[in-house]
C-alpha cells in the first residue's frame, strides 16, 4: 500500500496543461476568486448564525466593510516589536493564499493543483500557523505568549489527525495529488465506503480545530480568557490585523472547500469550458451555502469546550481518521 | 479496485461492520451516561440491520429471526430498560467520567490493529465475503472489554459488557452465517436475563453505597471516603 503512495506521482494529472498559459490565467483567477469570497463564506456564516439566535444579522458585505476600515488605518506597533512582528502579517496571508491557490476550487484541471499534493497544502499551514505563533510571542505580553502556547499545543495534535484523514483518502485513490484524489472520488463508488466516512467525520473535527470555530475557539469574541487565535493577534492593528483576519476567513473556507470537494465532489469542473465552469460555481456555491448553515446549527448547539477537554475532541478526531484508514485495510483492499 | 466491484449490498454490509465499529469507538469516549446508552441502542439498530442484509446476502432465512430478535432485545428492550433505570436514579445528567480518554482512544485504536493483525490467518481461510468482517467483530469485543476497565459506574459498565455481546454476536453471524437457533435463542434469553438481574443489581449498589460509581467498593471502610 506504502508503494502505490509513493509510486503515484503528482504530476499525472494534468502535467500537460503546465505549459498552458490559459490555464496558469485561469488558476490566478480561480485563486482571487477564492480569495475574495473569503469573507462572504465568514458573513455568511455569522448570518445563519444570527437569524437562529434572534439577533440583527450584518449585512453580508460588512466583511469587506470591516477589512476596507482596517487597511485604511494607520499601523501602530510596540516598542518592543521586532522584524518577526512585522513581516507575520504578510507571510501567513501569503502562505494561506498559496494554500488556497493549490487547492482545487472549481476545477480540477489546475496547473497549481498539479504541482503540489495534500502533503503540502499541509506544509503551507504549518508555515502560516509558525509565523504566527512567532509573531504572538513577539511583543512579550502575557496573552500573545499564552495564545501561542495554546495554538502550538492544539496544532500538535490536530495536524496529525489532519494528515490521517488526508492519507486515508489518499489510499483511496492511491494518489496524495488532491486533483486526482478528487477525480478518483467522483469516478468510484464511494456513498457506501466506510473509510470516507470516518475521514470525512475526522476531517470535519480536525477543520473545526484548525479554523478556530466553537467548540475549539470562539471567533466572535477578544474577551476570552480562554481564546486562541484571538490571543495571538490582540497586538496587532491596521492593515496588519486586516490580513490576519482575511488569513483567517480565507483558511476558513480553504477546509470547507477542501471538505466538499472531497467527500462531496460532484459538480466540480474537469475542462476549462464556460459551461462547466458555471455549473461548477453553482454547485459549490449551492454546497457553501449549506455547509455554513451547518456549521452556524452545529456552533448555535454547542457550548465551548474547557480547553483541556480539546485533546480529547482532537484526539477523537485521529482516532475517526485512524479508523478511517483501518477500515480501508481491513474491509475495502481486499 | 477490490471494493468497488462488489454489488451494492455486500458494500453496505461492510459499511454497517465499519458503522458497528465506529458506534464502539464513540461509546468509549462519551462521557454522558445518558448518551451511552442511546449510541448502544443505535448500535443494536445497525447489527440488526447487518444481519438482516447478511441473511439477504447468504440466503439463510433464519438470520432474519436472528435480526429480529437483535432488534427487539438490543435496539429497543435492553435500551429501554437502562433509561428507565436511568430515569428513576434521577442520573439524567451525570457524568462518567474517563480518567485517560486520549490513551483510552489511542489503546483502541491499537487494539483495532492487534485483531486486525492476528485474525488475518482467520481471514485467509474463509471464503465468505464477511470475512474481513472478523477483525471489527475481534476489535468490538476488545472495545467492549476496554470500556469495562476504562469507567467507573455500574451502567456504563454493563453497557460495555452487552457491547462485548453484540460482537460475540456479529462475529457468529459474519463467520459461520449464525450459530445454530437453539444456541442463538438460548443467548437471547441469557442476554435479557443478564438485564433484569444487572437492574436489581444497581439497586442493591445504590442502596449500599448510595451511588453507581463502582470504583467505591474498592475502599474497604466508610472513614475513607471524603
Amino acid at each position: 500500500m506504502a508503494a502505490s503512495l509513493v509510486a503515484a506521482a503528482p504530476l499525472d494529472a494534468a502535467a500537460p496543461l503546465a505549459m498552458n498559459a490559459a490555464g496558469w490565467l485561469l488558476a490566478l483567477a480561480q485563486t482571487a476568486l477564492f480569495v475574495a469570497a473569503a469573507p462572504l463564506f465568514a458573513g455568511w456564516i455569522k448570518r445563519v448564525k444570527c437569524w437562529l439566535q434572534n439577533r440583527q444579522p450584518p449585512p453580508l458585505a460588512q466583511g469587506y466593510r470591516d477589512l476596507r476600515r482596517l487597511f485604511a488605518k494607520r499601523v501602530r506597533l510596540a516598542d518592543q516589536a521586532s522584524v518577526v512582528f512585522r513581516i507575520a502579517p504578510y507571510l501567513v496571508f501569503g502562505a494561506t493564499i498559496l494554500a488556497a491557490a493549490v487547492t482545487p476550487f472549481l476545477s480540477v484541471n489546475l496547473p497549481t493543483a498539479a504541482i503540489t499534493d495534500a502533503i503540502a497544502l499541509t506544509g503551507f499551514f504549518a508555515f502560516a500557523r509558525f509565523f504566527l505563533a512567532l509573531a504572538g510571542m513577539d511583543i512579550g505580553t502575557a496573552f500573545g505568549g499564552m495564545g501561542s502556547s495554546r495554538e502550538m499545543t492544539l496544532s500538535a495534535l490536530a495536524e496529525p489527525a489532519m494528515l490521517m484523514a488526508l492519507f486515508t483518502v489518499a489510499m483511496v485513490a492511491s494518489s496524495t495529488n488532491l486533483a486526482t484524489v478528487i477525480t478518483s472520488i467522483e469516478t468510484q463508488m464511494v456513498m457506501t465506503r466506510p473509510s470516507l466516512w470516518f475521514a470525512a467525520f475526522g476531517f470535519l473535527l480536525v477543520a473545526v480545530a484548525e479554523t478556530g470555530r466553537i467548540p475549539v475557539d470562539n471567533p466572535a469574541t477578544h474577551l476570552e480568557l480562554t481564546m486562541i487565535h484571538e490571543a495571538m493577534i490582540l497586538e496587532y492593528g491596521g492593515r496588519h490585523l486586516g490580513m490576519l483576519e482575511w488569513a483567517a476567513q480565507l483558511k476558513l473556507l480553504v477546509y470547507a472547500v477542501l471538505a466538499i470537494n472531497i467527500f462531496n465532489p460532484w459538480g466540480i469542473a474537469h475542462e476549462d469550458s464556460a459551461s462547466a465552469l458555471g455549473l461548477a460555481i453553482a454547485a459549490m456555491a449551492g454546497k457553501l451555502l449549506v455547509l455554513g448553515i451547518v456549521l452556524a446549527v452545529t456552533e448555535t448547539l454547542q457550548a465551548k469546550l474547557r480547553l483541556f477537554r480539546v485533546p480529547v475532541f482532537l484526539m477523537l478526531a485521529f482516532t475517526l481518521a485512524l479508523g478511517g484508514m483501518l477500515s480501508f485495510i481491513i474491509l475495502e483492499a481486499g | 479496485m477490490f471494493f468497488a466491484q462488489l454489488p451494492i449490498y455486500e458494500q453496505a454490509i461492510l459499511a454497517l461492520a465499519a458503522g458497528v465499529l465506529l458506534l464502539s469507538f464513540f461509546m468509549l469516549a462519551h462521557p454522558r451516561i445518558y448518551s451511552v446508552i442511546k449510541l448502544f441502542a443505535w448500535q443494536g439498530l445497525v447489527l440488526a440491520a447487518t444481519t438482516a442484509l447478511v441473511a439477504f446476502d447468504s440466503q439463510t432465512p433464519h438470520l432474519y429471526i436472528s435480526a429480529v430478535l437483535t432488534l427487539g432485545l438490543k435496539a429497543v428492550f435492553i435500551p429501554w430498560l437502562l433509561l428507565r433505570m436511568v430515569d428513576k436514579f434521577e442520573m439524567h445528567h451525570e457524568l462518567d467520567e474517563i480518567r485517560r480518554p486520549g490513551l483510552t482512544l489511542l489503546t483502541a485504536g491499537a487494539l483495532v490493529v492487534f485483531c486486525y493483525h492476528t485474525t488475518l490467518p482467520i481471514a485467509e481461510l474463509l471464503l465468505a465475503i464477511t470475512r474481513n468482517v472478523i477483525a471489527i467483530c475481534m476489535s468490538v469485543v476488545l472495545l467492549g472489554m476496554l470500556m469495562l476497565v476504562s469507567r467507573n459506574k455500574a451502567l456504563t459498565q454493563v453497557v460495555g459488557f452487552m457491547t462485548l455481546e453484540n460482537g460475540l454476536f456479529f462475529a457468529a453471524v459474519a463467520v459461520t452465517k449464525g450459530m445454530p437457533m437453539v444456541v442463538e435463542l438460548g443467548i437471547a434469553f441469557d442476554v435479557l436475563i443478564a438485564a433484569v438481574i444487572f437492574g436489581v443489581f444497581f439497586l442493591h449498589i445504590r442502596q449500599s453505597i448510595d451511588s453507581l460509581d463502582i470504583s467505591r467498593l474498592s475502599r474497604l471502610s466508610e472513614a475513607e471516603r471524603e
